[in-house]
């Protein structure tokens, strides 16, 4: 691939600010526009950049499928684990009340809120980058 | 609080957790995948069978998501008609898992298997989600999982045949699921609800609304591609025929009456039998589009030369017995078509099955290749014989007494030229089914280089078997199914 400084500098500076707001997204979901799976389209997003920047192998570096595999089954496993909790404790599923009511932290239904968004943001983060992944995929030739 | 109370969220939490357990778990050994499917599916038919008894004892069973009640959030809703359906499709599919490791083993890439069951289980779960939501547009997620789930599958087997039927589905499919969405937010405009028991309590007010029914059409023309209902049914003999076996199976039983259900569902729960027979009125179109349906799908099924695309062309034909049942929308008739979802679902299941197992042994499912093979496969031919039977409608089998009601419904509503239709397209499957009885009993043994085929695993002919014999016991006692289908239809027409 050509070299191309002005691009990698630019993606170098953005891909964190990508990622950050994905987390705001995620965050934001509990009381205004956003959500899990928003945050997590975003934050797969920065994948593409780099991606655009620096070539498939030097992301597959950093994410490779065991790493999808792992964080796929982790977000829906914090999902669930939560909901699963909720029927523990005799609420309904997602029912984060009675896991407040439990513990006794006041506000607490709304950093678990919170969890179950991250959860999903990491999964679909996880999920779409496999989909880039294998759309992008060369059979190992290089680009 | 039991564990019982929370079936419905479990039987829809679980299988999702599981399909990623087995994602995971075929990571490190591919042996782990179909295990952990069998497990959850059996599961889901267990569980299935457990809500269905406590709906016939203690009425419908309502479940808040999250604790918030319905105009807010999303509630699930099992009534002794999704409660029948549930149990028939989970039996179904239960059957099918059993059935799947062998064949799968067979028609599937070594590395592609875990990707497969993971599919395959989604698409279960979807359909589950589908069958048992109280809320629309929840209604619409679960479909789009379990059409993509299934647009995947089909394009499991790797041929290029598979990859043009996958993608004719996905483009039709998604046409579906396009009008679909249409009609959800048409009907959002309407009445600001997305609650199935809200939306039939308010709509009433809205009938004469130009917003209410472009929503039907769009609802009644998207789901009429879902199911295949005949002119819209293109899609289908592709997808059945160059699927893996397994998919097939899955795809005609499960998925297929679950798009049914969606559809009754939408048009008797939805909107109501007021607003389907007096302010718009389409039962007469239903009722006539589905006659057509029936014959065409059977003359087609006839002039096939391929058995799983007969067979394929046959679910078309059957689809119409269902509609048709729609179209009458009397009691009796209803009852009828509510067996028939169930008694097509086992009847096609066990056709399939012997198609799969042919497929099997022989690599084959071209009947001219077929000669002779009741005197190698005699427990498959047997099968396909009783379920054949049943698909013509010989008593004492389901498909029988399902026809039966039909014909009566018909009758009761003084539309027996139609009922006439009914014998015919019953005489049109005595052809098609006869086809193949004849080639694999009479057909000449020694033009067929396939001597030394045998009859496939048991795990294959132990669903396969089952299945045939509850088209009998299902015709016979006939009777404890109606304790289950006569509230559901009563349910449907607006009582209970």
């Amino acid at each position: 691939m050509r070299e191309n400084v002005v691009i990698r500098t630019v993606s170098r500076l953005a891909v964190p600010f990508i990622q950050v707001f994905a987390l705001y997204v995620i965050v934001h979901g509990a009381s205004g526009a956003g959500g899990g799976f928003q945050g997590g389209v975003v934050f797969a997003s920065s994948f593409i950049l780099m991606m655009v920047a620096f070539g498939l192998v030097e992301v597959r570096r950093r994410i490779d499928n065991r790493g999808i595999m792992i964080f796929s089954v982790m977000g829906i496993a914090i999902y669930a684990g939560i909901g699963f909790l909720c029927l523990l404790l005799a609420g309904n599923f997602l029912e984060y009340g009675v896991i407040e009511a439990a513990v006794g932290i006041p506000h607490l239904h709304g950093y678990l809120l919170d969890a179950v968004e991250a959860g999903i943001g990491i999964t679909v983060m996880a999920v779409m980058t496999s989909i880039i992944y294998d759309i992008s995929d060369n059979r190992g030739e290089a680009p | 609080m039991t564990v019982i109370n929370h079936l419905p969220v479990l039987l829809i939490a679980i299988p999702i957790l599981a399909s990623l357990l087995i994602f995971a778990a075929g990571w490190y050994d591919r042996r782990f995948a179909y295990p952990i499917t069998l497990i959850t599916v059996l599961f889901q038919f267990t569980a299935s069978v457990i809500l269905l008894l406590q709906v016939m004892q203690e009425g419908t069973i309502r479940y808040h998501l999250g604790g918030w009640a319905p105009p807010l959030g999303i509630e699930l809703v099992i009534d002794s008609f999704n409660g029948f359906i549930l149990a028939a499709i989970m039996l179904l599919a239960a059957a099918t898992v059993v059935y799947a490791r062998r064949s799968v083993e067979k028609e599937i890439e070594q590395e592609k298997i875990v990707s497969f069951y993971v599919l395959f289980q989604l698409l279960v779960t979807g359909l589950v989600g589908m069958t048992i939501t109280g809320d629309i547009f929840n209604l619409y997620v679960f479909l789009e999982i379990s059409s993509i789930a299934a647009y995947t599958l089909i394009s499991a087997s790797r041929k290029p045949h598979s990859y043009v039927a996958s993608f004719n589905y996905l483009v039709l499919g998604s046409i579906s699921a396009g009008f679909i969405l249409l009609g959800i937010g048409n009907l959002y405009v309407a009445t600001g609800t997305l609650n199935m028991a809200e939306l039939a309590a308010i709509l009433p007010a809205s009938y004469g609304l130009a917003t209410v029914h472009s929503a039907f059409l769009f609802l009644m023309i998207g789901f009429s591609i879902k199911i295949a209902f005949f002119p819209l049914h293109l899609w289908l003999p592709d997808a059945y025929t160059e699927s893996p076996s397994a998919v097939t199976i899955l795809i005609s039983t499960v998925m297929a009456k679950v798009s049914v259900y969606a559809l009754f569902r939408i048009l008797f729960s939805v909107f109501t039998t007021a607003y389907i027979i007096d302010s718009f009125p389409v039962t007469g179109f239903i009722l006539l589009m589905a006659t057509v349906a029936i014959v065409a799908g059977a003359v087609l099924a006839i002039a096939q030369d391929d058995l799983k695309r007969m067979l394929a062309y046959s679910s078309i034909s059957q689809i119409g017995y269902i509609m048709f049942a729609l179209g009458v929308a009397n009691q009796i008739a209803l009852e009828g078509g509510l067996l028939h979802i169930l008694g097509h679902a086992v009847m096609k299941g066990c056709l399939f099955m012997v198609a799969g197992m042919i497929i099997y042994r022989m690599g084959t499912s071209k009947l001219s290749e077929l000669k002779g093979v009741a005197k190698t496969m005699p427990i498959s031919c047997a099968a396909f014989a009783l379920a054949g039977a049943s698909m013509i409608g010989i008593p004492p089998t389901i498909g029988f007494m399902s026809k039966y009601y039909l014909v009566l419904g018909a009758f009761e509503a003084g539309l027996w030229p139609y009922a006439v239709v009914l014998l015919i397209g019953s005489l049109l499957a005595a052809v098609y089914i006869w086809k193949f009885i004849e080639i694999a009993y009479f057909g000449d043994h020694h033009d067929n280089h396939h001597t030394s085929v045998r009859e496939g695993p048991l795990s294959m002919l132990a669903p396969m078997v089952c299945l045939a014999v509850l088209c009998l016991i299902f015709g016979v006692f006939v009777e404890v199914l109606m304790e289950a289908v006569g509230p559901a239809v009563i349910l449907l027409l607006g009582g209970v």
